[in-house]
């Protein structure tokens, strides 16, 4: 209580800096969503079982249980806020015109975003699932967006690719299909 | 119609708040002083459209009225009435939506009763609450519209997390946020002081009773919150540091802090500077506690996820409000005189070094908190939990206890430890006797026995205020410290002994097999399946006895919903007067099996008795201050009635 007054001055400003800093730290957070890669421990594993609700309106849902039809597909786990998502959608779309069937499970999103999105980037997808909470994207051992599984025809999860797909990879996953048939 | 009318209301409602903080605002400089006589009124009629907003949205969710988006998505014509209800609340859209009521009555009610303060404070509080309150209309209307309509309307909805379909969940959160939202008065009145440089007792016995209502509701919110933890999630445990957590407890502590600090301000007129920059503070700590928890920044148990688009929404308001309030107390702090001296033995001291030491503890859970972001920043990935947060927090905490126990024996201004050392004499020797019989019966980690020994040494020690008393006129808020402080001893004392004598036991039984667990005998009588109204279950039939006492039974469950499709364990509990016995029901292990996992934690009960006296001494202390203030309003009354019957 007794400290002179040009070390009060100092200290009178520390509360602001101290939340500014936190404010960058958040905002570093927020915007890299993409970021917290953990590996999923469900390779070569089944899929865990969910159903989810169609992420358009009047659009089929995903669930589990259609992914064991014998054919190897794609999962792709994505969401209309997530710029690298942008990034990957004509990789994806590349990867349709050469066969791959790929499902999508769009995360924390809304109908109307999901829509946009798909206006703007092309629709790959077979079928979208809505995971609002995330919760089917914890259990398939994902953390972030873009994810895509390969997936096979006995609803196996034969491969975990993290972040975008680039032009780089689409060869490599035509390649984790066959290999999955 | 009702969504209409509702979302018409948090129109006007934001416009209202838009024309209270302008008027507030004129009304300061000279030439527009007129305007403020209808600051107040303004206020008034806003918190009342923010009510009318919320009740439409209540109506919608009473009738499950499919056509609005937010009623098809959380809601299902299948559930029980009162979770309907709840269900308003019970998602993004509609608890800010309760935020901003909450906020708009609070300020209603202080811009209808509050005469303290010079008018001028008294505008420049009510322009701050209502800049607070446009921000999170703004955030309502734009990002998040609760009355947002669907067509085509589906048929039926979503349901509600299966997870939040019980009683105490729906009515915890309502409770954290009179809590963080009564904070907000606070904030306001730090506002309002720093902008006309009118920081003295007036200030702070006008926030007092704001900051103990707040600390009341969150009081009761963390003890519920944590009740509900330990018996939904079938864990076992009653706080996992997880973020959701620290986010109600970063406010309280704050709030702890900023109470005592109120007290010395209003007694003294010292600690001026200090308790407007806690002002701040406790209420920062519950926006920076929504936002962490709404943005889903951080990964925890609770993942109340929503899109970055709202969080980038939520930390601008954040750093809007309180990066405003920060540089306003940086610009105006050094002109607010620190006020009266005392010396560093007396109750003023005592109360410096508690509130140092809660902001210790408040930084180290915010950090601990933040940690895993910094930490990400930086290319790791870590998770912070008890190791870091236990012994970290009872490093300050330890000696908080002890400042608690001699603090409220001192005498203001200054004290002679001659003086006080004598009356600890008492407290001195139960704690010396506990702890020499802790170390006989051995076998207790150092934490637990800290806290068995400082805890039965706290409950004498937090009753001695009262010694010397004339207990008839001692007044009420004595009375509600002394029930605070003894409820913190008592709610420390069942964390130390859940913690040093809890037995646990998981086995794999088959019907008709026993087996024990402490004390208790227990008897997997038979697994059978149940339904409820939109779940099935199996449910375990367990005849548990306590040494050779009668036979109870005990049914825990392991539920499934189908709307969402989900898994809870519905834990069974047996609450005697010296502890619990708590079972679940996990899943079939090989062949005819079951797993049962039972733990016996004796006084465990007496962590959320404890909490519930803290918050009953803070009732008590409400009561007290409102009381003496209404008689102080009523005498100025009768005085000034008597005078104008006489000047007649």
């Amino acid at each position: 209580m007794s400290a002179s007054p040009r070390s009060r001055s100092w200290t009178i400003w520390l509360p602001l800096a101290l939340f500014l800093a936190f404010i960058a730290l958040v905002a570093i957070g927020l915007f890299r969503p993409a970021d917290r890669n953990v590996a999923s421990t469900l390779i070569e594993r089944p899929l865990p079982e969910f159903v989810l609700p169609g992420s358009l309106p009047g659009t089929p849902g995903l669930r589990s249980a259609e992914l064991k039809d014998g054919r190897p597909r794609l999962l792709n786990i994505f969401a209309s806020w997530c710029i690298p998502c942008r990034v990957e959608a004509p990789q994806l779309a590349e990867l349709k015109r050469s066969g791959a069937i790929v499902e999508g499970i769009s995360v924390r999103d809304r109908p109307e975003a999901v829509q946009a999105f798909l206006a703007e980037h092309g629709n790959p997808f077979t079928r979208i699932g809505a995971d609002n909470a995330g919760s089917v994207q914890l259990a398939l051992g994902s953390s972030g967006v873009p994810e895509t599984y390969v997936i096979d025809g006995r609803g196996r999860i034969r491969y975990q690719h993290i972040g975008e797909i680039r032009p780089e990879h689409v060869a490599m996953l035509l390649g984790k299909l066959e290999a999955a048939r | 119609m009702t969504a209409e009318l509702g979302l018409a209301a948090l129109w006007l409602a934001a416009a209202l708040a838009l024309l209270q903080l302008m008027a507030g605002a004129l009304a300061l400089t000279a030439r527009g002083s007129a305007l403020g006589g209808i600051v107040r009124p303004v206020a008034v009629v806003q918190g009342l459209l923010a009510l009318i907003a919320f009740v439409a949205l209540i109506c919608l969710f009473a009738v499950t009225d499919l056509s609005v988006k937010l009623v098809a998505l959380n809601s299902h014509s299948m559930k029980p009435l009162v979770f309907k209800i709840a269900g308003a609340w019970g998602n993004h859209e509609g608890s800010m939506l309760l935020w901003v009521t909450v906020m708009g009555l609070a300020g209603g009610i202080v811009a209808l009763v509050e005469r303290r303060l010079p008018e001028r404070t008294m505008l420049a509080t009510l322009a701050g609450q209502a800049f607070v309150s446009l921000g999170f209309y703004a955030f309502l209307l734009i990002a998040s519209n609760p009355f947002e309509r669907l067509d085509p309307a589906p048929l039926e909805g979503n349901g509600l997390n299966p997870l939040l379909q019980d009683l105490g969940l729906a009515f915890h959160p309502p409770t954290l946020y009179l809590g963080y939202v009564g904070l907000s008065i606070a904030f306001s009145f730090a506002i309002g002081a720093l902008v006309t440089r009118e920081v003295g007792p007036a200030f702070a016995r006008a926030m007092r009773p704001w900051v103990l209502g707040a600390w009341i509701f969150l009081t009761l919110g963390i003890t519920a919150g944590s009740y509900w933890a330990y018996y939904e999630l079938g864990w076992g445990g009653w706080w996992f540091w997880d973020p959701v957590e620290n986010a109600s407890l970063m406010p309280w502590l704050a709030a702890t802090a900023l109470l005592h600090s109120a007290g010395v301000l209003a007694a003294r007129n010292a600690l001026r500077a200090w308790t407007v920059m806690l002002g701040v503070v406790a209420f920062s700590m519950s926006m920076v506690g929504t936002f962490l928890v709404r943005s889903g920044i951080l990964t925890s148990v609770h993942a109340f996820a929503v899109d970055p688009e709202r969080g980038s929404f939520i930390l601008a308001l954040l750093a809007i409000n309180i990066g405003g309030a920060l540089t306003l107390f940086g610009l105006r702090a050094s002109t607010v005189t620190e006020g009266e001296r005392f010396a560093v033995v007396s109750r003023e001291g005592a109360l410096v070094i508690n509130n140092v030491l809660l902001c210790a503890i408040l930084g180290i859970v915010l950090f601990g908190t933040l940690y895993p972001l910094v930490a990400e920043a930086m290319g790791a990935k870590v998770s912070v939990g008890p190791p870091y947060f236990n012994p970290m927090g009872a490093l300050f905490f330890v000696p908080m206890l002890l400042v608690l126990a001699v603090g409220p024996l001192l005498r203001w201004r200054r004290d002679s430890v001659e003086r006080f050392g004598k009356r600890l004499l008492i407290p001195a020797l139960v704690t010396g006797f506990a702890a020499v019989a802790a170390l006989v019966v051995g076998g207790i980690a150092l934490l637990p026995f800290l806290g068995l020994v400082l805890g039965l040494g706290l409950a004498v020690a937090s009753v001695l205020p009262l010694r010397d008393r004339n207990l008839r006129r001692t007044p009420l808020p004595i009375w509600g410290m002394v029930l605070a402080h003894f409820g913190v001893a008592v709610a420390l004392l069942g964390m130390a002994s859940e913690s040093a004598w809890s037995v646990e036991r998981l086995v794999a039984l088959r019907a008709g097999e026993s087996t024990s667990v402490g004390p208790w005998r227990v008897r997997l009588a038979d697994v059978e399946p149940v339904a409820g109204p939109n779940w099935t279950a199996l449910e375990g039939k367990l005849e548990v006895r306590y040494g050779g006492g009668a036979e109870q039974v005990l049914r825990p469950q392991a539920r499934s919903f189908w709307t969402p499709p989900q898994q809870t364990s519905e834990s069974a509990l047996l609450t005697r007067w010296n502890g619990q016995l708590y079972a679940v029901l996990g899943e079939q292990a090989s062949g005819d099996r079951w797993q049962v996992r039972l733990w016996w934690k004796p006084f465990v009960t007496l962590i959320w008795l404890g909490g519930i006296l803290i918050a009953l001494g803070g009732v008590l202390a409400v009561i007290g201050h409102v009381a003496s203030d209404l008689r102080r309003i009523v005498a100025r009354g009768k005085i000034a009635y008597r005078r104008e019957r006489q000047g007649r």
